[in-house]
């Protein structure tokens, strides 16, 4: 892998702009592995106005190497916020109409508290030591943010993926805390198939020697080579076949033929050893290995019986469910499966499947009918709730290219 | 229902262009509970959500007409008439709408047995395969016919099950399903009630019929 920099130091958080939420002992977060979490820190970012009343707050759950910082320049990586495409004046999250705050979770690694911060208990970083955090630990977390922010009941909490199943998750088990509920391109339990993925990119992580079982912070290493194969394998299922064949074919990086060797010979390849090289720049190893696990444990059914419907019993919530055509991390048979359980408790759901050929990435990119459809969704539940609509606008992100860099 | 989430404000809506969807409308109780099943672009339901103050649910097939009735602000889902009614709790429903898809689904006996399942009345419409004009296009012409409520050739059309208002109340009787109120409609007219089933047959181009389980 290219460019090697010094190890990130564990306080870079303390350096981030943004806001923090510090959770004192009185209150910990108590976790569902038993294990309570106190003194711990929150970082959120917030953007637009809360009104008088405070109800035109929308939560946005990112996804698992996303963070809060959604919607502006990224202070490490300086590219684009990861969903600048939807957030911001005229976009379908109108700042100048709505609250929209985007917490990193727990287990992260961008200011919130999680394996790289330090350990009160020992003043070492927490590495394994830290507790496994769930989907449900996720939100009850983030609704520590509301409550410090005065804010009761959300317009509309939104998010896709991991951010999609916090969003069942808050929809679910905290009904009186939001008005509306978008889920996109996510499912109420992580499949097999996902979880496989996942596996494979921890034990990526954890059989590379500078991973030194989860010490690497003290060891003064970092276990690059480990979190970027993680990542490339990861970002992979992130796209579709077709998005690889219209970006990549099977063109030749930089020669006229084949190496006979093992270099990069193919653009793919050196496409996706950039993605790991990348990644490992802003993201901590650990970290990913909790979050995965938060996704791998997170089954909406379980809570229920095994019944998805009971979960949305009685629900007076609305939900807006998409899926993408060429999503097969999260395919439109997940959706449907939701889509099921809504209609079995009569719950007021919309359910939109939208075309697109760029695979699990397409939530995150510029889909013009999955964005008109949305703003229609929420101007809808706006005009319902008496706060006022608005116009879509057209996307100017200027010369900016937000296309490369994804963050599922 | 209170809850202002559900419905929309009043508001400038487009009258509605069919006649069969002008007098479903003017069947539709306000504020009851309407699930619209093939609801297209969402007109019918954005009409009785905004005029009627209906608690109002679509499905669609298309994902075109899924699309747009969310985009106008509408509750929307993408399934087909044909299995996905069956997640449906038992009187889900006030109202469940079938306007003009019956002859289009693949079982429409099973179809309107979920629709008196799920909606304490339902509200059908269909071309009547007696209309005059019809059976004239075959009696003089051979020809399948091609009306304003048929439009599409024989070899290009998705109704797959077309019959007569005749047939339609004897599959109702043979079901049990009561027949609450019947009209007919056509392109320009009135609906008109029907008295004599006969005569509707042959003179009326489409049937709407207000039914509930008996």
């Amino acid at each position: 892998m290219a460019g090697h920099s010094p190890p990130k130091s564990p306080a870079i958080g303390r350096a981030l702009p943004g806001h923090r939420l510090e959770i004192g002992p009185e209150a910990p977060l108590r976790l569902d592995s038993g294990a309570s979490l106190a003194p711990a820190v929150l970082a959120y970012q917030t953007y637009g106005r809360l009104n008088a009343e405070k109800s035109n707050a929308v939560l946005v759950f990112h996804a698992l190497t996303g963070d809060q910082f959604a919607a502006e320049d990224h202070p490490v990586t300086g590219r684009p916020g990861w969903w600048e495409v939807m957030i911001g004046p005229g976009r379908p999250l109108d700042t100048e109409r709505f609250f929209v705050v985007c917490v990193n979770v727990p287990g992260g690694c961008m200011g919130s508290t999680g394996p790289k911060e330090t350990d009160p208990a020992t003043g070492r970083p927490w590495g394994l030591d830290f507790p496994v955090i769930t989907i449900a630990d996720m939100v009850r977390a983030q609704l520590r943010v509301l409550d410090h922010l005065g804010i009761d009941k959300l317009f509309c909490a939104i998010g896709g993926s991991m951010g999609g199943m916090q969003v069942l998750e808050l929809a679910a088990h905290h009904p009186e805390r939001l008005h509306a509920a978008v889920a996109i391109a996510t499912a109420a339990h992580h499949s097999a198939q996902n979880i496989a993925f996942h596996e494979i990119g921890r034990q990526a992580i954890m059989a590379d020697p500078d991973w030194n079982a989860g010490r690497y912070l003290e060891a003064g290493t970092v276990p690059r080579r480990g979190l970027a194969v993680a990542r490339m394998t990861a970002h992979v299922t992130y796209l579709s076949e077709p998005a690889l064949h219209r970006k990549f074919g099977r063109r030749l990086q930089d020669r006229g033929a084949l190496s006979y060797g093992f270099d990069a010979d193919f653009q793919v390849e050196s496409y996706l050893r950039y993605q790991g090289a990348s990644f490992v720049e802003r993201f901590d190893a650990n970290s990913y290995l909790y979050i995965t696990r938060a996704m791998d444990y997170f089954d909406l059914a379980a809570d229920h019986g095994g019944v998805l419907a009971e979960a949305f019993r009685g629900s007076d919530l609305r939900f807006c469910i998409m899926s993408f055509t060429s999503d097969w991390l999260f395919p439109t048979a997940e959706a449907k499966r939701l889509v099921h359980a809504l209609n079995a408790v009569a719950a007021d759901v919309s359910f939109v499947e939208i075309e697109s050929d760029k695979g699990h990435d397409a939530f995150l990119l510029d889909e013009r009918e999955f964005h008109a459809t949305l703003h229609g969704f929420l101007n809808g539940t706006a005009e319902r709730l008496g706060l006022p609509t608005g116009a879509l606008r057209p996307l100017d992100l200027g010369d900016r290219d937000p296309g490369e860099d994804r963050i599922s | 229902m209170s809850d202002p989430r559900h419905s929309l404000p009043v508001g400038e809506v487009p009258a509605l262009v069919r006649a069969d969807l002008r007098l479903i409308a003017e069947l539709i109780e306000p504020r009851s509970r309407v699930l619209d099943i093939g609801c297209g672009d969402g007109a019918l339901l954005e009409h009785l959500v905004r005029e009627k103050r209906v608690v109002g649910r679509g499905m669609e097939l298309s994902q075109e007409g899924v699309n747009a009735s969310v985009a106008r602000g509408l509750s929307v889902v993408q399934g087909d008439a044909d299995t996905a009614l069956a997640d449906y709790p038992d009187a889900a429903f006030d109202v469940a709408v079938l306007s003009k898809t019956l002859q289009a689904t693949r079982d429409p006996r099973a179809v309107l047995r979920q629709l008196v399942r799920i909606g304490r009345h339902a509200i059908v419409s269909f071309p009547n395969f007696g209309y005059w004009r019809i059976r004239g296009s075959l009696l003089f012409c051979g020809r399948m016919p091609v009306t304003p409520s048929l439009p599409a050739p024989w070899y290009e059309t998705e109704n797959i099950h077309l019959c007569t208002l005749r047939d339609f109340t004897a599959l109702c009787a043979s079901e049990g399903i009561l027949v609450e109120r019947a009209f007919t409609v056509d392109d320009e007219g009135e609906p008109r009630r029907i008295r004599s089933l006969a005569l509707a047959n042959l003179f009326g181009q489409d049937g709407v019929f207000l039914l509930r389980k008996g």
